[in-house]
């Protein structure tokens, strides 16, 4: 009798609403901003986005943002991993490089000829995870051992892996395909080409292959933060870490296994492009690290949340051609995309205030009205 | 009668905070050149009131004369002006800047950041005798002198109407006794002293009048000498005061937690904690007396495993010195910390994610490596409903419960893993009587069913009535054992001071 | 930023505290003197002039200044208990408005509009951080997304889409200046004696051409001592950074000051953008950061939150960051002598201290520099574009310990809570 009023949870309204409304709110404040500034540059902002929302809704276009958004969404789930327990991994972006890089010249290899295809994407998503998180591995035991926050050695690494990587594709591994200018890991054979996804009608364009397994990761992600110890603990740590310490949560084990699946995650987010368009690495990868911060921030680490930041993202940047061809600066996109992030943070900042606030008043009336009463409602609650 | 007018009159302030009333209608005066006692139990709008009259809060109704003159505060810049200092219950110290810098931030133009400043500082540290050395960095210091730099901090600044805030909770009977002398020595100079309190043979002790609070409103004014402290309990609280009493005993000779040489070491190589060694038995509670920063906070984090120490510590019979503290708890430690919002509570977390802290690895809370979210919440309200914690209900965030229902849940999630040992810090610190008694009749019974308590606290009252047997740390040893059915808190004062080694209070 | 939030204000909370570790000015002038012999046995051993030509030097010190900006732009923010992640933002909103304010209104003025636009940076940081309570580093990273953003537009549309990326030539720079005479010692530098030359070749890059900025910023350094630490002012910023609670308890509008130091920050950042976009090289260019907002912050740690630390920091890592201008593969590959030489002293001083870690790590690191050294006569060029990077993490690898951050530094602070 007990478990169906229990297991229901109520949702709190008061709570959750403006928890909602403040992604929204920010959105339109970007709007608003992007539009003085496209005022100020003599240009009709109304028309600007009217254009990019036709341009963006065609199903060639649909196929691109869905595109964008599987590897924003795999980047900003790799910082989220971090996130949640207050690990601040902004090194998703050098992780990714050399994890592609390595899993792209190991595959395409000339004594890796024998492997099968699927196989061989398998030993790519492998290699890129294991790189990426060896590569998240230095931060994390810097921070554990020597006590270097991991901000700055991320960031640092970041700038390193990109040189690293630079250095042994242009003198060493990398190779020049007939007729291409620059260097590569060498193209995939064909049978390790990820198929692409007949999932958007009115084109005859594929979303990439890995847009699937993106969207397991989003579930394996939910499933893991909310429903597994090792995510209730992470939560911990990142609500209130002393309080997490003292409940037995190893600290330094749980910097470094976050960090350790942040990174092998952060592998991930550049094979999309690899498997199932460029077929091999170039110096042309880049930037999604980086990005997916400001997805993960959008989407407040929930798993919808950043779908659909992601989604916003990919809009974004692929509607913006368009811009071009009516003379509008395309540039304005990224004014709008700051803003958004930077409004975004503030509103659910200050929407979390609002939320507690309005939830200690009822707690507060509940239990003053009810003083003597309290062991009815307490009754009435089982 | 003098002709003066009062220090302070507070006239009809109200305040009101989102859901609850914090004053209402509170009307007091405060006589010239007097010590002022005001005392009511915890929550009852003591801190408001004051946080109010040092303009840290506007009242939303009623109305504040100082000498006579109305006046409206928006900051405690206004109440310094108008002569009004506070000395708060935490001291409000920068630990990294020096005594010089501490006293004349915020008011640096009286005598600049230098050496004038400091010849200002050493004059009024000799004329009240407060021994205060300009150049000291505060963490060098200890409770009673920081508690000096405070009311230093507030003479520098010309008040004539002093604020205490709960002075006594940090100091030993023995200096308390030497704050009283300064107290004494700055109403003789014609200052005024608003004395917050709730220990009330203090009260009794220093004050000239004393006002009592109880929910929010002024009940009652006194004279000292008028009444007993039965009495004034009886009108703080509307009720007789609970009590810790002793009972008969339930200590059996089987030990349960044997700790031998338990050395915790500091950074720089100190021990902070030192070879401390003692048993406890089923059925016995083991209290450790101490003045705080003596070591008992590192002993109870080195025995839960969060801080790495030296020596054995056996549960039950089975070593458990190389576990961490997830092995421990599992084992059947329970922790109740020091405090509960640093380490207790997941502030913005539900109730039934906070039932799940701590044991994260037991049933009803996990099933293998898996959350058991419908156990834990039937098992949350369960807690809720036993452990009477007034909520609406087990999905609000634990910020939005009162201290003594967040540390009510904490107990029952404690308890209902059927700990063998239960370290106890502070467990009933800042929260009211009706919580308290709750607390402690939770820690008798299960005394009586065999558990073992290590109970730390700085209430002297509550380790004299709770425990079966004391122990006092002084430099993270402990150097006295008391026996709680004949030890006076003077007695035990003085031990905890290390005022000698070999006298031991029994 | 704290060493470590999470993890060692866990481990090691009350107890004992670490003193402070404050360098003195002999320390730094040993270090100084120190760091001349090191690099004069390089400069022998290794036959590479250019550890210590006038050239090196010169270009050591024009990147010095910028990662010294950033990092007293650091110190300012986090003294008042902010944490600047978003410095780098504000440098980058530096480097376009100093060059757009040179190129329109003449160096001086652009000089103050950078300043304006890493300020008007550091108020956005101000507003998320003090007054809406949003965590420090996301807000800082939010910066640094938002700020590129807007120069790129800017960039478009006061340049056009072919300077979408970069501005055009910035012709009228900041007078430099020169210490007479100094110039004549070109021909002691020349002549290749030990220390004698390497002395010569120091001071002519650090007294030949000097921008009037570069002597501004290096005058920043003991006027922020002074201010943070000799007046009101500063005892109010740092008292704000240390213990808000208190500083409000006496009647300070806490907000105030951290608005003070965050927007100051900003502004030293600016500083720092202009110098790279109008001192170091006389264009806009976009990236041109390169992540100097946090090697500076990096540098201010390493200085333990102290303007003559971060000093010597940032003349580390410029050092290192300036090596890649001026036939850098044989500059490192030479200074690899010196670097495994350190290690190795490091880790038997660590070894005596018993302190296994470390010891075993610089040790480690020590012998791969020498094989390195031996294997190859020259570094790739990419490698040595990394070796700030790399500096950064092993100095803080090292040395990152007994660091004594502010005490609520990028704790976030409501009134009457």
């Amino acid at each position: 009798m007990t478990t169906a009023a229990v297991g229901a949870r109520r949702i709190d309204v008061g709570k959750l609403l403006p928890q909602l409304i403040a992604p929204v709110a920010a959105l339109v404040i970007a709007a608003a901003i992007s539009s003085i500034a496209l005022l100020i540059s003599d240009k009709d902002p109304l028309t600007a986005f009217q254009h990019m929302y036709e341009f963006g809704t065609q199903p060639d276009q649909k196929v691109e943002i869905l595109n964008k958004a599987s590897e924003l969404y795999i980047a900003a789930v790799a910082v989220a991993f971090g996130f949640k327990m207050g690990l601040f991994n902004i090194g998703v972006e050098g992780q990714s490089k050399v994890a592609a890089f390595f899993a792209g010249a190991l595959a395409s290899a000339s004594f890796m000829d024998w492997m099968p295809g699927g196989l061989r994407i398998v030993l790519i998503v492998v290699v890129a995870m294991i790189v990426g998180a060896a590569w998240a591995s230095i931060a994390a035991l810097l921070k554990t051992q020597r006590g270097v926050s991991e901000v700055i050695s991320t960031l640092m690494l970041n700038a390193i892996g990109g040189l690293v990587v630079t250095w042994l594709l242009n003198d060493h591994w990398g190779v020049t395909e007939p007729g291409a200018q620059i260097k590569t890991t060498g193209i995939l054979p064909e049978d390790s080409w990820m198929p692409g996804l007949p999932i958007v009608s009115g084109t005859e364009q594929k979303v990439l292959g890995f847009f699937a397994i993106a969207v397991v990761l989003g579930a394996a992600y939910w499933f893991v933060i909310n429903r597994t110890r090792f995510g209730f603990d992470l939560r911990a740590t990142g609500y209130n870490p002393f309080a997490a310490v003292a409940s037995g949560v190893n600290a330094k084990r749980m910097v470094i296994t976050a960090m350790l699946i942040s990174g092998a995650v952060a592998g991930l987010v550049n094979l999309p492009r690899m498997l199932g368009e460029s077929h091999t690495y170039t110096e042309g990868f880049g930037g999604i690290g980086f990005t997916g911060i400001a997805v993960a921030l959008l989407g407040r680490n929930h798993p919808i949340g950043m779908a659909l930041g992601a989604i916003l993202w990919g809009f974004l940047a692929s509607s913006q051609i368009i811009l071009d061809l009516d003379g509008i600066p395309k540039e304005i996109i990224l004014i709008m995309q700051g803003v958004t992030v930077l409004s975004v943070v503030i509103a659910y900042e200050l929407a979390a205030r609002i939320g507690r606030r309005a939830q200690q008043r009822r707690v507060g009336v509940a239990t003053a009205a009810a003083a003597p009463a309290a062991a009815e409602v307490v009754e009435e609650s089982k | 009668m003098t002709a003066d007018p009062p220090a302070v009159e507070l006239k009809g302030i109200t305040k009101r905070f989102p859901g609850v009333v914090a004053n209402s209608d509170v009307n007091l005066t405060v006589r010239k050149g007097t010590i002022h006692a005001i005392v009511g139990e915890n929550g009852a709008g003591k801190s408001t009131l004051m946080k109010i009259l040092y303009g840290m809060q506007p009242p939303d109704e009623g109305e504040i004369l100082i000498e006579g003159n109305p006046v409206k505060f928006s900051s405690p810049q206004g109440a310094i002006g108008a002569g009004i200092g506070m000395v708060h219950q935490h001291f409000m110290l920068a630990d990294n800047f020096t005594v010089t810098e501490n006293v004349v931030l915020g008011a640096e133009k009286l005598h600049g950041i230098g050496t004038q400043a400091k010849a200002k500082i050493t004059e009024i540290s000799q004329r009240y005798g407060l021994g205060v050395e300009p150049d000291t960095l505060v963490e060098d210091l200890g409770v009673g002198d920081r508690q000096r730099v405070e009311i230093l901090k507030v003479l520098y600044r010309g008040a004539r109407i002093l604020i205490l805030d709960e002075p006594t909770a940090v100091l030993v009977p023995q200096e308390v006794d030497e704050l009283f002398g300064n107290l004494r020595e700055l109403i003789r100079e014609g200052l005024t002293v608003l004395f917050i309190s709730h220990k009330l043979d203090e009260v009794r002790g220093v004050a000239d009048d004393i006002t009592v609070i109880r929910r929010g409103t002024t009940v009652a004014s006194v004279k000292p000498d008028q009444v007993t402290a039965r009495q004034l309990a009886t009108l703080m609280v509307g009720s007789e005061l609970p009590s810790p009493e002793a009972r008969e005993s339930t200590v059996t000779d089987v030990p349960v937690l044997v700790v031998r040489g338990l050395t915790v070491r500091g950074p720089d190589g100190r021990p902070i904690v030192d070879d401390a060694t003692f048993t406890i038995h089923k059925g016995e509670v083991v209290g450790i007396a101490g003045v705080e920063g003596n070591g008992q906070a590192e002993l109870a984090e080195a025995i839960i495993g969060m801080r790495d120490s030296a020596g054995t510590v056996e549960l039950d019979g089975v070593a458990i010195a190389g576990w961490d503290t997830r092995r421990r708890r599992e084992a059947g430690l329970g922790y109740i910390p020091e405090d509960r919002h640093r380490q207790g509570l997941l502030l913005d977390a539900p109730l039934w994610e906070n039932r799940i802290l701590g044991h994260q690895t037991e049933p009803p809370n996990a099933k293998g490596f898996l959350i058991n979210v419908g156990g834990a919440r039937r098992d949350t309200t369960r807690i809720v409903a036993e452990y009477d914690v007034r909520t609406p209900s087990i999905d609000v965030a634990a910020v939005a419960l009162s201290g003594g229902n967040q540390q009510k849940l904490i107990v029952g999630r404690e308890m209902s893993h059927q700990p063998k040992v239960l370290i106890a810090a502070h467990p009933t610190r800042g929260v009211d009587v009706g919580a308290q008694a709750a607390i402690w009749d939770h820690i008798r019974n299960a005394r009586i069913a065999g558990m073992g308590v290590l109970l730390i606290s700085a209430d002297l009252d509550e380790l004299i009535g709770l425990s079966d047997a004391l122990k006092v740390i002084y430099g993270g040893r402990l150097v006295a054992d008391a026996d709680p059915s004949t030890v006076t808190p003077e007695q035990l004062g003085v031990a905890m001071t290390g005022a000698t080694g070999e006298e031991t209070p029994s | 930023m704290s060493t470590d939030t999470t993890l060692s204000a866990a481990a090691a909370q009350p107890a004992a505290k670490p003193r402070s570790r404050r360098m003195s000015t002999s320390t730094i002038l040993l270090i100084v003197a120190g760091a001349l012999v090191g690099l004069s046995l390089v400069h022998q051993l290794a036959n590479a002039p250019d550890v210590t030509s006038s050239g090196a030097i010169q270009a050591a010190l024009q990147a010095a200044v910028p990662l010294g900006l950033a990092g007293l732009g650091g110190l300012w923010a986090e003294r008042a208990g902010v944490v600047n992640i978003g410095l780098e933002g504000q440098m980058i909103l530096g480097t376009w408005f100093g060059a757009w304010g040179s190129l329109e209104f003449g160096p001086w003025i652009g000089l103050l509009i950078g300043i304006l636009g890493g300020a008007v940076g550091g108020l956005v940081h101000a507003v998320a951080t003090v007054t809406f309570g949003v965590d420090h580093i996301i807000s800082g990273v939010a910066m640094t997304i938002l700020a590129p953003g807007v120069v790129r537009y800017l960039s478009y549309i006061t340049w056009g889409s072919a300077g979408a990326t970069q501005s055009p030539q910035v012709v009228d720079q900041v007078p430099r200046l020169s210490v007479p005479g100094v110039n004549s010692l070109k021909g002691l530098e020349e002549h290749q004696w030990f220390l004698i030359s390497d002395i010569a070749g120091v001071l002519r890059g650090l007294l030949h051409e000097v921008s009037l900025v570069t002597i501004l910023a290096v005058l920043l350094i003991p006027l922020t001592a002074w201010v943070l630490w000799k007046t009101a002012f500063g005892l109010r910023v740092r008292s704000v950074g240390e213990d808000p609670q208190a500083a409000e308890s006496l009647g300070l509008n806490v907000y105030r000051y951290k608005y003070y130091g965050v927007v100051i920050s900003g502004a030293m950042a600016g500083l720092g953008g202009v110098y790279l976009s109008t001192v170091t090289s006389a264009i806009y260019r976009e990236g041109q950061t390169g992540g100097r907002g946090y090697i500076g912050l990096a540098a201010m740690i390493f200085g333990n939150w102290r303007p003559g630390g971060l000093a010597v920091g940032a003349s580390l890592f410029g050092y290192t960051d300036a090596l890649q201008l001026r036939r850098g593969s044989e500059s490192v590959h030479a200074l690899l002598i010196l670097v495994g030489a350190l290690l190795l002293a490091l880790a038997v001083w660590e070894f005596i201290r018993r302190n296994r870690v470390v010891a075993i790590s610089s040790a480690v690191l020590g012998v791969l520099s020498y094989v390195l050294f031996f294997s190859v006569d020259k570094i790739p060029t990419a490698l040595v574009q990394a070796a700030p990077y790399i500096t950064v993490l092993v100095v803080l690898a090292l040395a990152a310990q007994r660091l004594r951050p502010p005490a609520a530094d990028g704790k976030p602070y409501r009134r009457g809570g």
